[in-house]
């Protein structure tokens, strides 16, 4: 059967900065075909379907539509090529009803009641469900995806490109999308759809494109695949790393986690029952895909974010419900690197030695703030650590990104922690200043710290952590130990295509053996959790 | 009894002019997602603008006392627009291009127009004010022929039933065309109006020049018409303008809530003058009527929460264009 080609990409790059985030990226899509864009975080998918939505435009390369060079320069030329997008993050407005979100920006005649049975036309034709008088804030998140999806229908798309569409949705909600997308391929549409799952590329797609780290790896038939290969080329061969594993003798629990659920700001599950421990003398990396909910845990084990049950003990105290500042005077350390960098733990505008100051504003007898000891302590990070600063009041956001990432860890490691908790400590940054940073987490391990490395590079974890926890959305996938696994292994966990935790139940997943309370103990603190919201005030007293 | 009331209300018709127009211009600018605390002094701005196009026009004719009202009228309409839109455009090209902080944008843009009318009112030859102001008031003479409805309702002049029909006009645009969809979706979501193809800037451009041109009217209306052409430079039209920022609020973004709310507010700055024997303490109580009518319209709408009742939700954010 020849097949017509709908889309094709030939030579595509594109660099932020120095940065490449896709190199010669060759793609085909073809009518009457599902496509699943397959790749790690960073992998370059969602800049590739940028690119082809008009977000961002290729530096290098050329975009055929229906075999006729498209120059795509905005998402008006998009549209005109008949190319769709469905964002991961919905682009509508709130307070506008489906039908008004639907027609916006469209120039023809400003008549609500055809659109509604126009929208009402096009959701029977594939089988959605939609009531175009609805407003979008009272919808949920599966109707706001199929507004999305009716929108760039009703622009009269050929070609779909769908962000990891089933993050948001239930099981139930997902066969029903599936359905949907079967039926618009079989009225002759192409879709690409851009998942972490590899279930449901397994499931919905025909072909299945692999990207890593910015390059194109290759185009499989699903029906000549599997999840085995599919993980392999999408993860890649190990790399060794010249990251020394420091040996160190692991001291009795420092930290642990039981049963502990949260909550994410919009309400959803973030973090599900999750048990582990970390000890002193050891990192525990934390892996999983963007927003599997590291950011929640982090937060709630620095007192930042209320959990919805479960237990975070320290040293056999529990720290659930004690303000941030009780935890930091027990050695808990938190630094989160966010994607802009500087949004967590440094104020931009400030100097060295006031973000030095930051964490121990209640230090000291007087109202006066001692900026003696701090600009001491200052200059002693900067020789320690190698920072590149004109002085020690130079603003931290002139600073480049490892320089403010070394300001950040280091101050962390200044009041002399316990525990750290590490999230994304060498994102953006060169090979030498991320090195630099493993440098520092090594030593603060030989002196008996322990460490959660939350990160995104797995050959770093590999190399650098004593033990690996695999999240997938919110739920521990398994915690092994970083020298006894590979990859692989680590990729299919990440997707949720292996669970260790259900394999290996009977071992009381990541329960330590020699735990700081004894299990009536632990009994105890359960009942007083469930007897009662006072028993963090009893605890204070 | 009734005379009372009904002298009442037309003082709090009259008052309320003043907030409407200011309210209209501001509700015009948030729809687009910009909160221009500006106002006040482009209000004032806009009574400058509008006494030069009156100087202009009556020191033009041969005969001051023979001018044509209409040309008058629109003369100095059209120079209150054209001041007033002047400094929107100002606003506008420092918080949408340069992409300056809106508040200290917009509390600078007051201060300057304050100090900016009271500076240029004292070049503003107001020889013909007196004469010129007849021309601005009582647009239907045949009112006081209709009893106590003509002189509630007909005995204004023509401002104030121009801020009534651009209030009706705004509440069209807004919720009955394209342009006002796209201009909500724009304060609401640029982001999202951007991905669709609407040009975020020029909307904003258009809706900040578009609604200080309004709001200037609100100056034009104080000194011509409110206050018969006498007062310029003494004029404490900023104090106003505070009012019509607060009537948005009080109104919910709502043009034809406008009216009826600007009469409310009109009427309660006016009961203190029209009760005579009030302390000085009581008269200020009175001053503090409308903002206390504005918390609580506050308190209300944030306790239910309704989408709709809300500001716009990118209102004070300035948009860019997502990068990496």
């Amino acid at each position: 059967m020849a097949k017509e080609t709908a889309l094709e990409l030939r030579n595509i790059s594109k660099s932020f900065g120095k940065v490449a985030a896709n190199k010669n990226i060759n793609l085909t899509v073809y009518k009457n075909e599902i496509l699943s864009l397959l790749g790690e975080n960073g992998s370059g998918k969602t800049t590739l379907m940028n690119m082809i939505s008009g977000i961002y435009f290729p530096d290098e390369g050329e975009i055929f539509v229906g075999g006729q060079p498209a120059v795509i320069a905005s998402p008006k030329d998009a549209f005109k090529y008949k190319i769709g997008m469905i964002h991961q993050h919905f682009k509508l407005v709130e307070t506008f009803t489906a039908a008004q979100n639907i027609i916006l920006g469209i120039k023809e005649k400003f008549n609500l009641k055809l659109v509604n049975s126009r929208v009402r036309e096009i959701a029977e034709k594939y089988g959605f469900d939609i009531d175009p008088k609805k407003k979008v804030h009272e919808m949920s998140v599966s109707e706001k995806q199929t507004v999305e999806i009716i929108k760039v229908l009703y622009r009269g798309a050929n070609i779909l490109i769908l962000d990891e569409p089933t993050a948001v949705l239930t099981p139930q909600e997902i066969e029903k999308l599936f359905a949907v997308l079967r039926k618009m391929r079989d009225d002759g549409k192409s879709i690409i759809i851009i998942t972490h799952k590899l279930n449901e590329v397994m499931e919905i797609s025909d072909r299945v494109s692999i990207l890593r780290k910015g390059e194109y790896i290759g185009t499989v038939n699903t029906s000549e695949t599997n999840e085995k290969q599919l993980t392999e080329m999408m993860v890649g061969k190990k790399i060794t790393l010249e990251i020394n594993r420091a040996e160190v003798e692991h001291t009795r629990p420092l930290l642990e986690i039981r049963d502990l659920s949260i909550k994410a700001d919009d309400g959803n599950v973030a973090i599900k029952n999750v048990n582990f421990y970390i000890r002193g003398g050891e990192i525990l990396g934390v892996a999983g895909i963007a927003g599997c909910g590291q950011k929640e845990l982090c937060e709630a084990i620095a007192g930042l974010r209320k959990i919805e049950k479960g237990f975070i003990m320290h040293k056999g105290e529990s720290i659930v419900g004690i303000p941030p500042k009780q935890i930091i005077e027990k050695g808990i350390s938190m630094s989160f690197i966010p994607e802009d960098r500087l949004g967590m733990g440094l104020a931009p505008s400030f100097s060295i030695t006031d973000n030095m100051m930051l964490k121990t504003y209640g230090d000291g007898k007087t109202p006066f703030v001692n900026r003696k000891t701090a600009r001491a302590k200052a200059e002693a990070l900067i020789a320690k650590l190698d920072i590149v600063t004109p002085s020690t009041e130079t603003p931290v956001r002139r600073l480049s990104g490892g320089n403010v990432q070394k300001v950040l860890v280091g101050r962390e490691i200044e009041a002399g922690p316990n525990v750290i908790v590490t999230a994304y400590p060498v994102r953006g940054l060169d090979i030498n200043s991320a090195y630099a940073i493993y440098d520092i987490l090594n030593e603060q391990k030989k002196n008996g710290v322990g460490i959660l490395f939350v990160g995104e590079d797995l050959d770093v974890m590999l190399a650098l952590c004593d033990k690996i926890m695999v999240l997938c959305h919110g739920e521990v996938m398994g915690i092994v130990h970083a020298s006894k696994v590979t990859k692989e292994e680590l990729g299919l966990m990440m997707t949720g295509a292996v669970n260790l935790t259900v394999e290996q139940k009977e071992k009381n997943f990541g329960i330590a053996k020699d735990s700081n309370l004894t299990e009536d103990e632990w009994l105890n603190a359960a009942n007083e959790m469930n007897g009662g919201d006072d028993d963090d005030e009893n605890r204070k007293n | 009894m009734f005379d009372t009331i009904s002298t009442i209300l037309v003082d709090a018709i009259s008052m309320g002019t003043i907030f409407l127009f200011g309210c209209i211009g501001e509700t015009l600018t948030e729809k687009a997602g910009n909160l221009n605390l500006g106002i006040p002094g482009i209000m004032c701005i806009g009574a400058l603008g509008g006494s030069y196009g009156v100087m202009l026009y009556s020191g033009g004719v041969a005969d001051p006392a023979n001018m044509s009202g209409f040309w008058l009228v629109l003369i100095s309409i059209i120079f209150s627009m054209l001041f007033a839109g002047v400094a929107g455009l100002v606003y506008a090209f420092l918080t949408v291009s340069l992409k300056a902080n809106q508040n200290v944008t917009g509390l600078a843009m007051t201060t300057f127009g304050v100090g900016f009318m009271k500076f240029f009112a004292k070049r503003i030859d107001m020889t013909n004010f007196v004469m010129a102001s007849k021309y601005f008031k009582n647009l239907f003479p045949f009112s006081s022929d209709m009893g106590w409805f003509g002189k509630v309702f007909l005995s204004h002049g023509i401002l104030v039933y121009l801020a009534v029909i651009v209030a009706i006009l705004a509440s069209i645009l807004l919720n009955k065309t394209r342009t006002g969809l796209h201009l909500r979706a724009v304060g609401e979501n640029p982001a999202t109006a951007d991905a669709v193809g609407i040009d975020v800037a020029k909307y904003k451009y258009a809706f900040i020049i578009l609604g200080s041109a309004i709001a200037g009217l609100g100056g034009l209306y104080y000194v011509m018409d409110k206050t018969n052409g006498t007062t310029l430079a003494e004029a404490a039209i900023d104090s106003f303008g505070w009012l019509a920022v607060a009537l948005v609020i009080a109104t919910m973004w709502k043009p034809v809530v406008a009216i009826f709310g600007s009469i409310v507010f009109g009427g309660l700055s006016i009961l203190a003058m029209d009760i005579k024997s009030l302390s000085f303490f009581q008269l200020k109580i009175f001053d503090m009527f409308p903002y206390i009518i504005t918390v609580i319209v506050l308190i209300i709408t944030s306790i239910f929460g309704k989408k709709e009742t809300q500001p716009p939700a990118s209102l004070g954010v300035n948009y860019y264009r997502e990068e990496r």
